[in-house]
């Protein structure tokens, strides 16, 4: 399950890097979603696939699942809706104000205004 | 009373609160704003005052033990440096005033401003790698609101990079938090230091150890990673380059001196020794870039490169001496960077324009912006009674102890480097022909002058009265080079 | 540009309160089972938005006049607030506190503090969520 685990986060990664590699802001967007994604995936996977039963009281079980790296993951997921949120609404903003959403278009020195 | 902890993060984060309600209201916010950041700096003072007396402060969050829950620690390097922050809030909080324009100040900038502060003494006081994270994204956040407000061109622009750049290096580090929760089980950073040193050597730890490093590293900038720096730190306005300056890539210098103290002392010989490199290429790149340019704030931002990459070669030395000079150091460049943005803010708004070879002859009409500014720029090379001084010192003399000749030589030369840059701003701008600029009557400079004045008088006053300080500063740096001390305080064993 | 679309704001017209309902109903299903006040808040937002795909940015101005960044913060402050609620007497910051009442027909309830960050969570996520499309929707 781990192995199957990793080469699904190795993909998710290979799909966000290629996609924040393109020229479309959106696409762009999309990758760094997908990047978190396969972050929050990693997180679940290393803090050990699902072993015993839910960690709650009065289960009596012989053994209990790591509640930890979920309780990350919903902070983690969290942040990166408020991110991705913040993210849409500059790159509209700079649709507008650029006229593009292509980086090739918006590349420029630093100082030119 | 242990509660005085949380109250540099209370107080911060109510401003903020009641600060939005009153958006229309630009009078009532700027009071509360004062009061709000007067009442942090006092916080924080008084919660230094109890760390040096009493030792480290610690609170484990809603009552939940220290391995298992979330615990904010204070020790003294934390608390001084949430000093320090809060210090340079107030200061740049003042500048603000007259110079960020009613429009921002009605679309949220004083709440997002004290968000900022939030999440910088936060990531100085929390106690969990996984906390840490979090704070780190408020910081982050409110950075890039910060950045973004306006809305000019080149901010939107600046803007998509740095948040493209901060939320790769965010997933990064979500990465490093799981690999490390894999192999030690837990986020205690007092408790992952015991389970390492349990563990021993292992390769497994480097790797997440340069991980870590890759992290810290793009949020301080140190040398291949520092590319986002020049161009995210121009677009903004003064005030908000001057908390950005001093503020975030400290952040990230402090992380890289707290993981590289408390956890990642199994493999000194490479991890520390990869740290040392790059800290030394980050000087090099930085004295470069302050020497290449001809644009104020140019010069300026590189030199935070330069100053990053003399922090992290005293952490790398890795002896109690050096580790007293990087604090020192770390200190004296916060104040005295927020003080020379600020500065140079005067000087763009007086000249209209950011480039050196278009200024001059300020000297005759602003005296006192311009010895300011000498006085500033003496600091940040560090001559001898001035702050930057002793900490420089430090560094070498421990670089040279440990046997590092080649690493203190860049260090003693960029100094000189470093005097030349900002020495360049002060012939072309403050001497020479007086040039006619856009406004021709003179601005009047006197309020803004205040801030970065108070600032350069606490950096003479901290480089005159290092003597008294200094127990204060070996008490942080002897934490930092005994993890024991800091693992105590926080499991209580 | 707007289109009269009847069948979609018929169907809002009665969609829009069970969504609204069973946003409430997680909101205080949440510590004991799934929910709580984030995905409660997402859900109400999404309530508001199918409003605003039915009819337009004035009209849902109309019917909810809020300023929804002050919306958050009045979120912020509940949570916050009882974050440090703690500190007054004694406890460290986040100790929430609860207590079982027996109010007649209903029977058993357990009264937490966790409810009034939650309310906190819940406002901050609807307004966090209606200012940023507010924001993209405005310039349209």
């Amino acid at each position: 399950m781990e192995i199957l685990m990793s080469l699904l986060i190795g993909v998710i990664f290979m799909s966000a890097t290629y996609l924040m590699l393109s020229k479309s802001l959106l696409r762009i967007i999309v990758g760094t979603g997908l990047l978190s994604h396969g972050v929050h995936l990693l997180l679940l996977t290393m803090g050990g696939l699902k072993r015993g039963a839910a960690p709650l009281l009065g289960q009596q079980a012989e053994a209990y699942t790591d509640p930890l790296p979920q309780a990350l993951i919903l902070t983690a997921i969290v942040i990166s809706f408020g991110i991705t949120a913040l993210f849409l609404v500059v790159a509209y903003r700079s649709y507008q104000e650029l006229g593009t959403d292509n980086m090739e278009l918006m590349r420029g020195k630093e100082g030119n205004e | 009373m242990n509660s005085l902890i949380t109250l540099p993060l209370l107080i911060p984060l109510f401003t903020a609160i009641i600060l939005v309600f009153f958006n229309k209201n630009v009078t009532v916010q700027r009071w509360i704003a004062t009061i709000g950041s007067l009442l942090t700096l006092a916080a924080a003072v008084w919660l230094s005052a109890t760390v040096y007396t009493q030792g480290i402060q610690t609170m484990d969050l809603s009552n939940w033990q220290a391995p298992f829950g979330i615990t904010l620690v204070s020790d003294m390097l934390s608390s001084i440096l949430v000093v320090t922050t809060s210090l340079i809030g107030f200061v740049c909080l003042l500048y603000s005033f007259r110079s960020i324009g009613v429009e921002r100040e009605k679309h949220y900038y004083y709440p997002v401003f004290f968000f900022l502060i939030l999440g910088v003494n936060g990531a100085f006081t929390t106690g969990d790698i996984f906390n840490m994270f979090v704070f780190f994204e408020v910081m982050l956040m409110a950075s890039y609101v910060l950045l973004v407000l306006g809305g000019t061109k080149i901010q939107l622009r600046e803007t998509i990079k740095y948040l493209l750049v901060n939320v790769i290096s965010s997933g990064l580090f979500v990465i490093a938090v799981a690999y490390l929760y894999s192999v030690v089980g837990t986020l205690n950073m007092a408790h992952i230091s015991v389970r390492l040193n349990e563990l021993g050597q292992s390769g497994i730890v480097t790797v997440i150890a340069v991980l870590f490093l890759i992290v810290f590293g793009i949020k301080g900038a140190i040398f291949p990673l520092y590319f986002w720096l020049p161009g995210a730190y121009y677009a903004p306005p003064a005030p908000i380059m001057a908390l950005f300056g001093a503020l975030l890539t400290k952040v990230g210098v402090y992380s890289i001196t707290r993981t590289y103290t408390l956890f990642f002392t199994q493999d000194i010989g490479y991890t520390h020794g990869l740290l040392e490199i790059l800290s030394i290429i980050t000087i090099i790149i930085g004295v470069i870039g302050a020497i290449a340019y001809f644009d104020v704030k140019k010069i300026i931002i590189y030199n935070i490169i330069v100053a990053v990459g003399v922090i992290l070669f005293g952490v790398a030395t890795f002896t109690t001496e050096s580790l007293t000079g990087s604090v020192f150091y770390l200190i004296h460049d916060m104040i005295i960077k927020a003080a020379l943005f600020l500065l140079i803010g005067i000087m763009i708004k007086i000249t209209g324009t950011s480039n050196l070879r278009e200024m001059g002859g300020l000297i005759n009409r602003y005296p006192g912006l311009a010895w300011t500014y000498f006085v500033a720029a003496l600091a940040l090379a560090g001559i001898p009674p001035l702050s930057g001084f002793l900490g420089k010192i430090l560094i070498v003399r421990a670089g040279i102890d440990a046997g590092n000749y080649w690493g203190s030589g860049v260090v003693l030369l960029s100094s000189l480097l470093v005097l030349f840059s900002v020495m360049k701003i002060f012939m072309n701008g403050f001497w020479g022909k007086a040039r006619e600029y856009k406004q021709q009557e003179k601005v009047p400079v006197r309020w803004l002058l205040t801030a970065p004045v108070i600032l350069t008088i606490c950096a003479v006053l901290y480089g005159l009265g290092s003597e008294a300080l200094y127990p204060i500063i070996s008490t942080a740096a002897e934490t930092l080079s005994n993890p024991e001390i800091y693992i105590k305080a926080v499991l209580k064993e | 540009m707007k289109t009269n679309n009847v069948i979609l704001e018929t169907a809002t017209k009665v969609i829009l309160f069970i969504i609204l309902l069973f946003s409430v109903y997680m909101f205080f299903a949440g510590h004991y089972e799934p929910g709580g006040g984030f995905i409660g808040g997402l859900m109400a937002s999404g309530a508001i938005v199918l409003l605003l795909i039915a009819y337009d940015l004035k009209t849902v101005r109309k019917i909810l006049p809020f300023d929804f960044k002050k919306v958050t913060a009045l979120g912020l402050l509940f949570a916050a607030g009882t974050a440090a609620g703690g500190l007054f007497f004694d406890k460290p910051l986040l100790t929430h506190w609860f207590t079982y009442v027996y109010p007649p027909i209903l029977g058993k309830m357990s009264l937490h503090t966790a409810v009034i960050f939650d309310t906190g969570v819940f406002l901050v996520v609807v307004g966090v969520t209606m200012t940023i499309i507010q924001t993209i929707g405005e310039s349209e």
